[in-house]
């Protein structure tokens, strides 16, 4: 690694939710290194008891998200020279999410609106029990097609930190939690599909969107949250006109 | 990775707050709306006096605002529409300025038979 010439000024959001506080920090500036680099630098040289959290550092897990300048992005995926404006690089943690200390954030409350979408895989005997062959659901089907768009989300709450909707009504669902709910729709094995249309219509759920399309933006994987809000929409105004609800094709 | 805009100065947000505004400013101008067309039933002189009033160049600017608002409230409502109602598109940051084209080209319409 060739040897630091010049330094980065870095300021950090430190503190729990009720006192926080910047603190100014200097770090050296290298020709390749990401946000993530330079908080593990401070860390392990200037502040040992700054708060942060990551696991993989290869843009798989999710869990290194914070608030760089201004924007929510994974730290291990972000280049410092992308980002540095007058030589300084701003940190916080997630917005809309309790803060724990520094930089890392309390999730429960993003994992129960996922809970409370319905964001889990029901099965049924008739469906998808052991007893029943495997579901044939070819590639080429709408519904795949739908589902796929939506699959890959790691939970990294990016886009839940994103959206203003979730910061100005704590109880709206966010964009996460909502996308997820889409591709289990459009899963032909999954048995709960009436019950998760009630569960994002009611107090929080997906009209609350406003289309703004802050969450996909800012998603690292390239998703589209509202493009899944507005299936769900969709869905929701078949039912409110009677019109049957999509059933996905098992083949 | 190519760093994001910041959240408040993208096209599709800067769409839904134009919206939002124009929403709010002529629900603030439906009032003085409803004024003048009462006049039209109990005072046909001051109504006049007003309609005269609306000659003014600067009153004629002021009308093509609102009509640009008019038009962009319109257009942008009926984005959302689309955007919810029928199948899924790519180009959303497209409709949203065809939208504004549209409201603006309105509210050019509206100046070119004013003078």
């Amino acid at each position: 690694m060739k040897p630091a010439t010049d330094t980065i000024r870095v300021l950090i959001r430190r503190g729990d939710a009720h006192s926080g506080r910047i603190c100014v920090y200097r770090a050296p500036r290298r020709e390749n290194q990401t946000v993530l680099d330079v908080v593990t630098w401070i860390q392990r040289e200037l502040a040992p008891d700054l708060a942060y959290r990551f696991s993989c550092r290869v843009g798989m897990c999710g869990t290194c998200a914070m608030m760089v300048g201004g924007a929510p992005r994974w730290t291990c995926r972000t280049h410092v020279k992308t980002v540095l404006r007058r030589g300084q690089l701003e940190l916080a943690p997630l917005r809309s999410l309790p803060i724990i200390k520094d930089l890392a954030c309390d999730m429960s409350e993003f994992f129960a609106k996922w809970r409370r979408a319905e964001g889990r895989f029901h099965s049924s005997p008739e469906r998808s029990g052991r007893a029943q062959p495997p579901v044939k659901i070819l590639p080429s089907t709408p519904a795949r097609r739908e589902a796929d768009a939506a699959i890959e989300c790691i939970n990294c709450a990016v886009c839940y930190s994103a959206c203003d909707v979730v910061a100005w009504n704590r109880d709206y669902l966010g964009p996460a939690a909502l996308n997820r709910a889409w591709s289990l729709q459009n899963d032909a094995r999954d048995s709960a599909h009436a019950r998760r249309l009630r569960a994002v219509s009611a107090g929080g759920g997906c009209q609350h969107c406003h289309s703004q399309h802050s969450c996909e933006s800012f998603c690292p994987v390239g998703l589209s949250p509202a493009r899944s809000i507005a299936g769900l929409k969709r869905a929701l105004a078949r039912g409110a006109l009677g019109i049957r609800p999509h059933s996905p094709p098992h083949a | 990775m190519r760093p994001p805009q910041h959240p408040r100065t993208r096209a599709l947000w800067l769409a839904f707050l134009l919206h939002r505004v124009s929403g709010i400013l002529l629900a603030l101008f439906l009032p003085l709306h409803f004024y003048l067309l009462g006049l039209a039933l109990r005072d046909a002189e001051a109504l006049d006096g007003y309609l005269a009033l609306a000659a003014h160049p600067f009153l004629k600017i002021a009308e093509f605002g609102l009509v640009f608002l008019l038009a962009a409230h319109l257009c942008g409502g009926l984005r959302i529409l689309a955007f919810e109602f029928l199948p899924w598109r790519n180009w959303q940051k497209g409709a949203a300025a065809a939208a504004l084209a549209l409201a603006f080209a309105f509210a050019c319409g509206f100046l070119l038979r004013a003078f």
